[in-house]
């Protein structure tokens, strides 16, 4: 049999059937809902005079629009409560199972799924969020999709799709101290843009992927979209293995043992083939941060910010010069002498135990800086809080001035309440740095949990390994 | 879905790369629980000079006049000429829904993001892609020539200049066949009821744990 990639068995095992033009017709293992881009989904159903295909492959919560404070108020702002509303009534209506708002285990659907072992190796898994490819760390083809798949998944099981081509990222050797995942994928896009992994699937290899934490293969995964690439992935290993025992969802007893059988297979095969071959050595890189207005407008910290003059091309210079423009930047200015004004440690990203611990261990001891307006932690998940809280963290985090929020997607893309004003500058370990992403007119500069705790209390952009 | 076969329509030039749905519809308008409306939202924040709110009365509210689509030569225009990866980021179809409120059927450039691209099929938009000197070219006309107009053949695969230049473009046949008869995918995925029901009877021998 010739050699297969990880995503060729993926692909392969779900296949229903195939149109002749090439088209698949792939089935869904599970499926991840939340309030915004669901309800259209669900008035489809109903109009249509549908139900679900099969309901325990849905897990659904609430994220963008929750209330990252006074969560007992409910939500204050009546759209935001109506489309949460919704959700619960879809919910009871379909009986699928919904970790509401108050429920210990409501957060961001992408800490979610794999904290609860409903992520599994050799799953396909969709949700109708683009980060959805963060579940790939665990060798699930995993992608995200708009309203109509959503619908078209819950009604069916399964979705048209043509097969992506594949690509290796291999990333061999070890991370210097106070480099993380968040800047292998952030050196990543800067070195093949943001559209350089458009069309294909990723997987992620090497050495220093293998020596990551789930933790950190899921940062990783995530930000496969802003390289777009719709799905990355990682092969299974002791770390995928030790992750999922025991979590509520997973397998159990002889299944277990049947399932961890199958799991060990999901791997490239020795010589498999790949479209592409795309090598990071992990020596290389250093901390990251953006200084534009797209994840692939990004510098090592201790770099500057570049010179539109020097763009490569015409389009390039025009976006350098906009992003500048917009982000209230000089070329050539040193990032360390770039200063915050709110910083953001959260999202579906970074906002895992292990990204907290992190920020933390920078926190410790010191304080949050005057010029600093606001900084904000938000656990990803009830769960992650609640495991923060039994380490201490959050005490860590108040001590030095940091707020302490409820879990959900609050400032990443700021549907709720937490959201930049105009002109503010923003460290933020969320994925996008999009213009008005953070709030309309903010300035966001994407970096790791250590980065953006570094630069809290120094009130500006610091090389994290000169404070640790 | 509407069908869409053959248009012929203005042209507005979205000069800049990377435009993503964030900018095509702010999140604030992602609240709505409704599929229509999203018109007036479009590129919110380029368009407009004040800060948008779900629930404005938008014919009210101060424009950008240095936003491309709000000059009076490109009211009223269909297809929107845009760059290299048109469509990146966020998977909302919201994006495709604003632009199809506002009046695009079609969308040219050189690449597109792929959940964005695959969201337009869903709902009557064609996106097509274009190699970038043509995309170029076509800046460079609609730009030189008000009322620059095109027509788009999806069953001939061509977009047709004003002047009776014609370029060819590519689209999977199965795309093609379904926005050309406006097929629901719904309907077309449930005639395969028995291939879904006989895959998911193996997988349950094969994988039991798939199904708890
Ligand atoms: S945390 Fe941000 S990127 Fe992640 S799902 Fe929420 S809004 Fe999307």
């Amino acid at each position: 049999m010739t050699a297969r990639t990880l995503y060729d068995k993926l692909w392969d095992s779900h296949v229903v059937d195939v149109a002749p033009d090439g088209t698949a017709l792939i089935y869904i293992d599970r499926h991840l809902v939340h309030e915004v881009t669901s309800p259209q989904a669900f008035e489809g159903l109903k109009i249509a005079g549908r139900k679900p295909w099969r309901v325990a492959s849905v897990l659904a919560t609430p994220d963008h629009n929750v209330p990252t404070t006074g969560r007992d108020q409910g939500i204050a702002d009546p759209v935001s409560r109506l489309q949460v509303a919704t959700l619960d009534a879809n919910c009871r209506e379909f009986g699928l199972t919904e970790f509401r708002m108050d429920d210990a285990r409501q957060g961001i659907v992408h800490v979610i799924g794999p904290e609860q072992g409903f992520t599994q190796p050799g799953m396909t898994l969709v949700c109708g969020d683009s980060h959805t490819s963060t579940h790939g760390a665990f060798a699930a083809l995993a992608f995200g999709i708009g309203t109509s798949e959503v619908e078209h998944v819950l009604a069916t099981q399964c979705l048209w799709q043509k097969k992506s081509r594949s690509m290796l990222v291999k990333v061999e050797g070890e991370l210097g101290r106070g480099v993380t995942a968040k800047d292998i994928v952030l050196a990543l896009i800067g070195r093949i843009g943001t559209a350089g992994g458009t069309g294909y699937a990723i997987e992620f290899g090497g050495s220093a992927i293998r020596a990551l934490s789930m933790e950190g293969r899921m940062t990783i995964c995530n930000m496969a979209i802003e390289a777009g690439a719709r799905a990355g992935m990682v092969a299974v290993d002791e770390h995928t293995v030790d992750y999922l025992h025991g979590r509520p969802y997973a397998p159990r007893g002889a299944l277990w043992d049947q399932a961890v059988a199958y799991w060990r297979s999901l791997r490239s095969d020795e010589g498999a083939r790949f479209d592409t071959v795309v090598e990071l050595p992990a020596a290389g890189i250093r901390p990251q941060v953006t200084w534009g207005t797209s994840p692939e407008m990004v510098v090592p910290v201790d770099g500057r910010v570049p010179d539109p003059a020097e763009a490569p091309d015409a389009v390039k210079r025009g976006d350098w010069e906009r992003a500048l423009q917009y982000m209230g930047l000089k070329p050539h200015t040193p990032v360390s002498e770039i200063p915050v004004d709110k910083v953001f440690i959260g999202s579906c990203t970074n906002s895992r135990i292990e990204d907290l611990r992190e920020a933390a261990a920078v926190a410790k001891g010191r304080r949050v800086a005057a010029g600093v307006k606001l900084a904000l932690v938000v656990p990803g998940s009830g769960l992650v809080k609640h495991q923060a809280e039994a380490e201490g963290l959050d005490k860590i985090f108040k001590e030095a001035g940091f707020e302490w929020r409820e879990p959900g997607c609050s400032m990443c893309l700021a549907m709720n309440d937490d959201r930049l004003e105009p002109g503010e500058r923003c460290a933020s370990t969320s994925n996008r740095n999009f213009e008005g992403r953070q709030g309309q007119g903010g300035r966001t500069h994407l970096v790791s949990p250590a980065m953006a705790a570094a630069a809290a209390v120094f009130g500006h952009f610091v090389d994290v390994r000169d404070v640790q | 879905m509407k069908p869409f076969v053959r248009h012929e329509g203005l042209v507005a030039p979205l000069d800049r790369a990377n435009v993503d749905t964030d900018a095509i519809i702010p999140k604030q308008f992602l609240k709505s629980i409704k599929r229509t409306g999203f018109g007036p939202n479009a590129f919110d924040e380029w368009r407009y000079l004040d800060r948008g709110e779900p629930g404005q009365d938008c014919s009210r509210r101060p424009l950008n006049p240095d936003f491309v689509l709000n000059q009076a030569r490109y009211r009223g225009a269909s297809i929107l000429l845009a760059r290299e990866n048109f469509g990146c980021g966020s998977s909302r179809e919201h994006a495709p829904w604003a632009l199809e409120d506002y009046g695009f059927r079609a969308l040219i450039a050189p690449s597109y993001a792929d959940i964005f691209y695959n969201n337009c099929f869903k709902n009557g938009i064609l996106p097509i892609v274009l190699p970038a000197p043509v995309v170029d070219q076509l800046f460079r006309e609609t730009e030189a020539s008000p009322g620059y107009a095109l027509t788009v053949d999806l069953e001939a695969q061509t977009v047709a200049t004003p002047n009776g230049e014609a370029f060819a473009f590519e689209v999977d046949a199965e795309r093609r066949h379904r926005l050309l008869h406006g097929l629901d995918d719904i309907g077309i995925t449930l005639t395969h009821v028995d291939k879904i029901r006989a895959y998911e009877a193996r997988r349950r021998q094969e994988t039991p744990w798939l199904f708890l």
